[in-house]
Order: C-alpha cells, then sequence, then structure tokens
C-alpha cells in the first residue's frame, strides 16, 4: 500500500511537469490553431538560461526563473513573429513542417553553444521532504512545488482567458479569426501574445523539469514535450483543464505502469491508452466535439 | 638522347648510393609503430591520453637503449573514414604495426583494412567484440564490454561487496545490454542473488520506479551497467528516497565527475570497474603517473594506462619474435599473431594479461571507489 502511494504521488509528480507543458501546447492550439513542436526546445532554453544564471552568474533560484521567463518570452515572440506569422495563411502542413524546422533550429543552436555534455542543474528547491510511514514515502520539495506551481498556473489561466481583456479577444481569435478581426481585435498581437504566455510557462516547466530530473542536454525538452503533446490531445487539446488532466493522468498511468506491469512498457502503455481514449472520444476527454460546417 | 643516358645513369648513382644508406642503417632502424586516435574533435579526450600514454612508453623503452620505438601518431578525429587515411598515412611513413585505433568505431573500420592488408593491430581501448570479431590480426588491451560484466560480477562476489544485486540497464543500448547479460550469467555462477532487474531507454527521465524496485527488493547493492549522465539522474533518485546501497557501475561511469554542475557527494562511494587507477601505489604506476603529469599537466585516465601498455606489449612481443625496424608489416604481423596467441604475458599497468585467438585479453578485473570526489583504489 505504501509503494502504491509512493508510485502514485511520483505519477502525480512527473504528471504535473507534463501538465504545464501541455498548457502551452493547448493555449497555442487553442489560440492559433497551430501546433508549435517547437515547445518542447523552447523548454530545454529556458531550463539552460536559468543554468547559466544560477551557474555561472551566480543569482538566486527566483531571478533566474525570472531571467528564463523574459528570455523564453523574448524567443516565442521572435518565433512566431519570423518563423510563424508569414505563414499565417498557408496550409496547415507547411506550418507544422516549420514548427519541425524551429525545433531542429533551437536544439542545435544550443549544442552550438552549451555543448553535448551533460550539465547537472543544482537542486536549488530542494529545502528538505516530508517523510512519512517511518521514511518509507518521502515526497519531495521538489515534488510539492511543482504540483503545487501546476495549480497555481492552471488557475492563472483560466481566470486570465475568462476574465481580462486580452483573455476575451484570445477566446474570439480561436472561435473565429476572421470574425475577431472584424470586430476590431488585433489578431496578430493576439497570437503574439499567446506565445509569448506559451513560451514564458515553458521556462517555468523547464526549471521545474529539470529540478525533478537535474541532467541538461541539449535534447532534455524533446521527449517530456512529446509526452506533453500527448497529454494535451488526451485532454482535449485546446482546453486548459484538458490539458491538466490529461498531464496528471498520463504521469501516473506511466508510472504505474512500470511500476507494476513492466518498465518495458511504460511508454507503449501510455500511448496505447491515448488510443484507446480517441477512439472513444475522438476529442480527448474535455474537447469539445466539432462539427464540420457544410 | 645523349643527354637522357646521362641522367638516367645520374639517377640510377642516387638510388645506388641511396640504396647503400639504407642497408647501412638498418642496424639502428627503429621499430615503426602507428598510433591513431582522436586528437582533436569530441573524443579528444580519449586520444590526447592514448597519445601522451603511448609517448611515456617511448621514452622509458628507448632509455633501455635496446631496440628503439619510432612512433608515427596520426589524428582520426573519431571518424571512421579519416581513420582509414590515417592507417594508410602511417603505413606510408613505414609503420610497422598500430597501437590504436582508440575509439571503437573507426577501430571496426580500420581492423578490416587491416586484415586484408595483414597489419598487426593492438587496440588500447577500442572494447566493442566486433573490433575483433573475425580479424586474426586485432587484439585488445582492454576488457570487451560484455566481459565487463563476468568480471564485476566476480568482483563483487570476491570482494563480498553485496549478496543482493538489482540491476538497472539500458535495454536500447547493445553495450549496456551485453554487459547486462554477462553480468547475470556470471552472477548466477558467483552465488549473487539478483533481487529485481528494470530497463529504461534513452529517452527515459522518471528513474523513481527503478529505484524504488531496487529499494523494496532490499538490493544492497545496485549494478549500473550504463553510462554516467542516466546514472547520475539514478544516484539523484535514490537521494531522494534515502536509499543508499552500493553503487556499481562498469568504464561508462567514468566521467561522472566531470559532468559540469554535479554535486560529488551523490557520487561517494560508487565502486566503477576501471583497469587502471592514478591512486595505485606500486612503483611503476606512481612514476607513470609523474612522467604523464610532467608532460601533459594532468592525472592519467585508464586509457593512458592502455596505451602505455600497449606500446609496451607490442615491444616485448618484437623482441621475442626478433622483429626489428627492417621486418615488412606482413612479416611482422604473423610473428606478432604468433606471441599473441603462444604463452606471451604482459605485466602492465593495468594487469597482467594474456591474450587468445580471439584478440581479447585476459586479465584481473580491478575497482576504484569515489571518495571526496576523486577516484581512489579500493583495498579490503
Amino acid at each position: 500500500m505504501v509503494s502504491f502511494l509512493r508510485f502514485f504521488i511520483n505519477g502525480i509528480s512527473l504528471g504535473s511537469v507534463y501538465a504545464i507543458i501541455a498548457l502551452g501546447y493547448t493555449m497555442v492550439y487553442g489560440i492559433a490553431k497551430m501546433l508549435n513542436f517547437a515547445h518542447g526546445d523552447v523548454i530545454m532554453v529556458g531550463a539552460y538560461i536559468a543554468f547559466c544564471a544560477m551557474q555561472y552568474l551566480g543569482l538566486p533560484p527566483i531571478v533566474a526563473v525570472l531571467c528564463a521567463m523574459v528570455v523564453c518570452t523574448l524567443l516565442g515572440i521572435v518565433i512566431e513573429g519570423l518563423a510563424y506569422r508569414p505563414l499565417r495563411q498557408a496550409t496547415k502542413l507547411a506550418v507544422l513542417i516549420t514548427a519541425i524546422g524551429v525545433s531542429y533550429l533551437l536544439q542545435n543552436t544550443a549544442l552550438l553553444i552549451w555543448s553535448s555534455n551533460p550539465k547537472v542543474f543544482p537542486s536549488v528547491f530542494n529545502v528538505g521532504a516530508i517523510r512519512l510511514f517511518d521514511g518509507n514515502l518521502v515526497i519531495s520539495s521538489e515534488t510539492i512545488l511543482t504540483i503545487v506551481a501546476n495549480i497555481v498556473i492552471m488557475i492563472a489561466l483560466t481566470l486570465f482567458t475568462g476574465k481580462t481583456k486580452m483573455g476575451k479577444a484570445m477566446r474570439a481569435v480561436s472561435e473565429d479569426k476572421g470574425a475577431a478581426e472584424l470586430m476590431g481585435i488585433n489578431v496578430n498581437r493576439t497570437i503574439s501574445v499567446t506565445f509569448a504566455i506559451g513560451s514564458a510557462l515553458a521556462a517555468i516547466a523547464g526549471v521545474l523539469l529539470c529540478s525533478s530530473y537535474p541532467t541538461l542536454q541539449p535534447t532534455t525538452g524533446s521527449m517530456p514535450g512529446i509526452k506533453a503533446f500527448t497529454a494535451a490531445v488526451f485532454g482535449g487539446i485546446g482546453s486548459i483543464p484538458g490539458a491538466m488532466i490529461g498531464g496528471l493522468l498520463l504521469g501516473i498511468i506511466e508510472i504505474l505502469g512500470k511500476a507494476y506491469i513492466s518498465t518495458e512498457l511504460g511508454d507503449a502503455l501510455v500511448f496505447a491508452v491515448l488510443i484507446i481514449v480517441l477512439l472513444f472520444k475522438p476529442a480527448g476527454l474535455l474537447g469539445k466535439p466539432m462539427r464540420e460546417k457544410v | 638522347m645523349k643527354f637522357n643516358k646521362a641522367l638516367v645513369a645520374m639517377i640510377l648513382a642516387v638510388v645506388m648510393v641511396m640504396g647503400l644508406c639504407t642497408a647501412a642503417m638498418a642496424e639502428d632502424e627503429p621499430l615503426k609503430i602507428g598510433v591513431i586516435g582522436p586528437f582533436t574533435g569530441a573524443a579528444a579526450i580519449y586520444g590526447n591520453a592514448c597519445k601522451y600514454g603511448a609517448e611515456v612508453a617511448v621514452a622509458e623503452i628507448n632509455a633501455i637503449g635496446s631496440v628503439q620505438i619510432e612512433l608515427l601518431e596520426e589524428d582520426d578525429e573519431h571518424d571512421a573514414e579519416k581513420s582509414l587515411n590515417a592507417y594508410n598515412t602511417v603505413l606510408d611513413k613505414g609503420a610497422q604495426m598500430i597501437a590504436g585505433t582508440t575509439t571503437t568505431t573507426p577501430c571496426i573500420a580500420v581492423g578490416a583494412q587491416a586484415y586484408e592488408d595483414r597489419v598487426f593491430m593492438l587496440t588500447p581501448s577500442a572494447s566493442s567484440p566486433d573490433v575483433t570479431d573475425g580479424k586474426d590480426n586485432v587484439f585488445q588491451v582492454c576488457f570487451t564490454d560484455p566481459a565487463q560484466g563476468t568480471a564485476s560480477a566476480q568482483y563483487i562476489s570476491e570482494h563480498q561487496l553485496a549478496t543482493k544485486v538489482a540491476i538497472i540497464y539500458n535495454n536500447a543500448d547493445a553495450y549496456s545490454t551485453g554487459i547486462y547479460n554477462t553480468f547475470v550469467a556470471e552472477a548466477a555462477n558467483q552465488g549473487l542473488e539478483i533481487v529485481s532487474e528494470t530497463t529504461f531507454t534513452d529517452d527515459t527521465t522518471d528513474f523513481s520506479v527503478q529505484v524504488a524496485a531496487a529499494k523494496d527488493a532490499g538490493a544492497d547493492l545496485v549494478f549500473l551497467p550504463i553510462y554516467y549522465t542516466p546514472a547520475s539522474l539514478i544516484l539523484a533518485t535514490a537521494k531522494s528516497m534515502d536509499y543508499a546501497p552500493v553503487f556499481f557501475g562498469v568504464d561508462g561511469m567514468d566521467g561522472i565527475l566531470t559532468m559540469e554542475g554535479f554535486d560529488a557527494s551523490l557520487a561517494e562511494g560508487v565502486f566503477m570497474l576501471t583497469p587502471f587507477s592514478a591512486d595505485a601505489e606500486d612503483e611503476r604506476t606512481q612514476s607513470f603517473v609523474a612522467s604523464y603529469k610532467e608532460l601533459t599537466g594532468e592525472v592519467p585516465n585508464q586509457f593512458a594506462a592502455d596505451c602505455y601498455d600497449a606500446v609496451w606489449a607490442l615491444w616485448n612481443a618484437s623482441l621475442s619474435a626478433g622483429i626489428d625496424g627492417s621486418t615488412s608489416p606482413e612479416d611482422a604481423c604473423e610473428m606478432l599473431i604468433g606471441q599473441f596467441t603462444g604463452d606471451f604475458e604482459v605485466i602492465g599497468l593495468t594487469g597482467t594479461m594474456t591474450w587468445d585467438e580471439t584478440g581479447a585479453v585476459t586479465k584481473t578485473p580491478t575497482a576504484v571507489v569515489i571518495k571526496d570526489g576523486a577516484y581512489v583504489g579500493f583495498n579490503d
């Protein structure tokens, strides 16, 4: 029972990281209707910036996270402006391929700047741990921080999109780009802001990811990025609570699957569950089914 | 026409004089050994260690005053194509045998060519069995990858490090799986009980399940036949779970202390199977470490020691086979194969070595343990 609880908590911890990354995917998809496959690599850049700020400049962790958020926000806006905005009227396939190109560009640039030698992310958020059941169940401070950050971010995003003017503009753009423009909403600016927010989230996700799993390489973001994309689809892409639930479920299924079925099948299981869910609910758990208008 | 005749005569004369010179010099001609490895590029740390290790060996041998050695060094940048070019270059320069190549992938390519050309190769550090497979002229100084599994199991049992062993290995990687298989086979012979076996792949970031499985099974030693990057994550995970078994790695673990930002306290007490420890107190190791430091300013690693041993082995074998600077590479190859497959034995820095027909080495495994962020020889 204790071991089940431990795996469950590990699952929630891993799932929370997936969920924060998935929020970035889902925001951008929901509003700009494009899959930003470079999102995972923005996470990696964020983690590197935070690492450099702490390791080389000796900045305190909070300032380092803020630095990472600023750099990633700018990076997000630049990527959107240079790579995606010129393709606004192009086919979805062209945008998708461009996103994959940006992903490789970021990875290889990181390879040039920081080399392929892995760096170890300092355990800055490790301020002790909670020990239960005679020390059989250890919950680290990183786990708690990840879960709390996840909940805070989700609530903040929901309020932002629901209550603020910019949030309303985002929802309008996501409903109908053309109509929103006719109503006087600056579509390009709205999409830029979406990218900025998504990339700032990526920076936080990068720091949390590397706090829990401290090896930092140019490819650090790619696999978590793909898993988080799966989580976003699982929960219903475009839906903020969906990304959260999808991420958590994915993490829990992965860890429990590895623990009780086989370590070799952990990943396979995750994707098998995804296929089954999509067979019965093609729009994901919380996704709105889209009707084809004729 | 007359002019041409004069020219031919002159050329002939020059050639004859030169011929006399070579004949006269043959007595003192040094043994020429080609050293090929990555001296630049991502794997330069291995190639340079090897080069300087060989240079220390040559300085010692030439000081004896018997048959001298001349090293012909060529860079291959850890690239199979460039390695073949380097191999051709050293042969053109008159190399009679090769101490190399340093890294596995180039060594497989060069080994195939050397087998065609009948040139003897002794690689210090290319550890895959593919390096020697099907080639009677290629031999290794280092253990093959699978042999490390056998050697680890023997070492753990002999030094009574543990009875209950957990294994975490990368089942998407031939190196890791190869060591895992031979470890499991030998563990059964050594009476080690394997209580947990878990796997991961190159993309794995979360090791909580693997470490928890080892902890729940009550393993007092975790065997990690993997590279140091995932190993560092496993060490961090174990710490966050308050789990402190003995961790035992193989040569892939070498480098964990050089990771930027790595908290060396995580690796405290980690064992590593390696043939060489710069802290060993025997006179030979000490003098090697001193000469190497003088040459490079650094402490030698196992690659330097492997290459040092390779040069000594080639020299000893050449001496007993009667090879000198004038022997052709083809003849030297057959004579050296005879030596290495016979009862030839070399006492090196990395142990007492003998070889069999497969080209694989037999020597006693040794291990180091990490203390205060440095490798320390383990004696119990």
